[in-house]
C-alpha cells in the first residue's frame, strides 16, 4: 500500500460502489421466491442473504481473478480503464434496478471492461470468441437449463404431492425454500464478491501497489464482502418484486422447485466449468416453475422486457465504459468529470426511484407497478419526440418523469 | 471458436437429474409427514412414514452439504 495514488483510491472506491450495486441488484436472485411465497418476511430474508453473502466472500479466493482473465488483454490495463469499466457497470446496474429488471451484474462488468478496453487499446484487445463462449452461449443456456429443470421438478412436485397438505407440508416447503435460497446466497457471495476483489486486485497490480500474481489483500476481501452484504441487506426491492411477482405467481411448491433448480444449476455449472449467470438461472427457473404448474402463467411481456435488458446489458455497459474511458483520456480533469458524472447520475437515478418507492412494505403487492412497465417500454423504444440527449442516463431517465400511470400495459 | 458442448451438456444433464431427484425426495418427505399428521389426528402412530420422511430429508441435507462443500472448495 505504499504507492497509493489518487486514481487508485478512486478505482477502489468505485469498485466497492459496484460491489454494493451488485449486492442489491442480486438480492432478488436468492430471495425473490422466498419473499413472494411468504416463506420469510422480507427484512429477515434480506438479512439472511446478506449474512450468507458476507460468509461466502471469505470462503475462497479462487474466483477472484477470473473476471479479467481471458476476456481482455491485461497488459494494457491502466487504473483509468478499470475505473471507466466500473462506471459503465454501475450505471447499467442502477438503471435496470430503476426499471425493476433483473440483469446480470457480471455481464455489466464485462461489458464495461470490454468497452473501456476498446476505447483504450482498440478492437484487437478484445477476444471475440471468448465473448461468444463466455457470455453469449451461457446467457442463452442458463435460463433454458434452469427453466426446464424447474418445470419438470414443479410438475413432479404437484403430481407427487397431491396428498401433501396441512401444517407439516407448509412448514416443510418453507424450510426447503429457505435452505435452497441460502445456498444461492452463499454461492453468490463466493462468486460476485470475489469478482470485485479480482477487479480491485487487478487495479492494485496495474497501479503498482501490489506485486503481480498476489492474492487479494485482507482489507480488500473484507471491504468487498462488507460492500456486497450491505447492498444485499438494503435490497433491490424493485427487482425482487419483478422476479417474485412480476414474471409469474409462485406457490410454495413452485418457489421451492425454482430455487432448488437455480441452486443446482449455479453449483453444477461453476463446478463443471461452464459458468452460468446467477441472474439468468434464477429468472429461467422462476419462469419454468410458472409453466410447470397447471394453470400457471408466465407473463411473457415482463419476460420479454427482461430478455431485452439482458441483450442490452453488454453493449450498453460497453458504450458507457468506452465513453468514460475516452473522457478519462484527457487527463486528470477528464477523470474528475467522469467521477462527477457518475455521482450525479447515480443521485439522479436514486431521486427518480423515490417517485415510486418500492420497499419491504409493498414488495409483495400483486399488481406489477405501472411505473416499471412505462419506464421499461420507454427504455426499449426510442422517445417519440426525438429529443436525443447525449448520455445514456438522461435518455432513459427522461420518460420516467411522467406520472407512472398506464395500467393498460400491465398484463 | 470452440464451444464446449460436452461441458454444457453435462451441466444440463446433471442439473436436470439433481433438481428433479431432490424435489422428488423432498416432496416424498413432505408427503410422509402429512400422512403422519393425518394418522396422528386419528390417534394412530405412523412410525414408518416418519422414518421415511427423515430418510428423505437426510438425503436432501446431504445434497445441501455437498453443495456447500462445492462452494467452499
Amino acid at each position: 500500500m505504499e504507492n497509493f495514488s489518487l486514481i487508485l483510491a478512486i478505482v477502489v472506491v468505485t469498485a466497492l460502489a459496484f460491489d454494493f450495486t451488485n449486492g442489491f441488484h442480486d438480492t432478488a436472485n436468492a430471495m425473490a421466491t422466498t419473499i413472494s411465497t411468504g416463506a420469510l418476511k422480507p427484512k429477515v430474508a434480506v438479512a439472511m442473504s446478506a449474512a450468507l453473502n458476507l460468509v461466502g466472500a471469505f470462503l475462497s479466493v479462487e474466483v477472484a481473478n477470473t473476471i479479467s482473465k481471458g476476456l481482455v488483454d491485461e497488459s494494457g490495463i491502466r487504473p483509468e480503464v478499470i475505473f471507466a469499466a466500473l462506471v459503465g457497470a454501475i450505471l447499467w446496474n442502477l438503471l435496470t434496478w430503476l426499471v425493476g429488471l433483473p440483469s446480470s451484474s457480471s455481464h455489466a462488468l464485462m461489458g464495461g471492461l470490454i468497452g473501456a478496453t476498446i476505447a483504450s487499446a482498440g478492437m484487437g484487445a478484445v477476444h471475440g470468441d471468448v465473448l461468444v463462449t463466455k457470455v453469449l452461449i451461457p446467457a442463452i443456456a442458463a435460463p433454458l437449463v434452469a427453466g426446464v429443470a424447474a418445470m419438470l421438478a414443479t410438475r413432479l412436485s404437484y403430481t407427487l404431492g397431491r396428498k401433501a397438505d396441512g401444517k407439516a407440508a407448509e412448514k416443510g416447503y418453507r424450510a426447503g425454500q429457505i435452505a435452497s435460497a441460502g445456498l444461492v446466497s452463499l454461492a453468490h457471495g463466493t462468486n460476485d464478491a470475489q469478482k470485485t476483489m479480482g477487479i480491485i486486485t487487478l487495479a492494485l497490480v496495474a497501479g503498482g501497489a501490489v506485486a503481480p500474481d498476489s492474492d487479494p489483500p485482507v482489507w480488500v476481501i473484507l471491504s468487498a464482502g462488507l460492500a456486497i452484504a450491505l447492498g444485499t441487506y438494503l435490497g433491490g426491492w424493485r427487482i425482487i418484486r419483478t422476479m417474485g411477482k412480476g414474471l409469474t405467481d409462485l406457490q410454495p411448491q413452485q418457489g421451492f422447485a425454482a430455487q432448488t433448480s437455480a441452486a443446482t444449476v449455479i453449483l453444477a455449472s461453476s463446478h463443471l466449468g461452464f459458468s452460468l449467470s446467477t441472474t439468468h438461472s434464477v429468472s429461467g427457473s422462476v419462469m419454468g416453475a410458472g409453466l410447470g404448474r397447471k394453470g400457471g402463467v408466465v407473463r411473457w411481456s415482463t419476460a420479454t422486457r427482461m430478455f431485452v435488458a439482458w441483450g442490452l446489458t453488454l453493449p450498453a455497459a460497453a458504450l458507457v465504459g468506452a465513453l468514460a474511458e475516452y473522457v478519462t483520456g484527457f487527463g486528470s480533469w477528464g477523470t474528475a468529470v467522469v467521477a462527477v458524472f457518475l455521482v450525479a447520475s447515480s443521485a439522479a437515478i436514486w431521486k427518480l426511484s423515490r417517485r415510486e418507492v418500492v420497499d419491504h412494505n409493498n414488495v409483495n403487492d400483486a399488481d406489477e407497478p405501472a411505473g416499471v412497465v412505462t419506464t421499461a417500454i420507454a427504455m426499449v423504444t426510442p422517445p417519440p419526440t426525438g429529443t436525443v440527449t447525449e448520455n445514456l442516463t438522461a435518455t432513459i431517465a427522461a420518460p420516467t418523469g411522467e406520472p407512472a400511470a398506464s395500467p393498460a400495459t400491465t398484463v | 471458436m470452440k464451444i464446449d458442448w460436452a461441458a454444457l451438456g453435462s451441466v444440463f444433464g446433471v442439473s436436470l437429474v439433481v433438481t428433479v431427484a431432490l424435489v422428488a425426495l423432498f416432496t416424498l418427505g413432505i408427503m410422509a409427514l402429512s400422512h403422519r399428521e393425518r394418522a396422528a389426528e386419528q390417534g394412530d402412530s405412523a412410525t414408518l412414514a416418519l422414518t421415511g420422511a427423515y430418510a428423505c430429508f437426510a438425503s436432501c441435507a446431504a445434497a445441501v452439504a455437498y453443495g456447500i462443500s462445492l462452494i467452499v472448495a
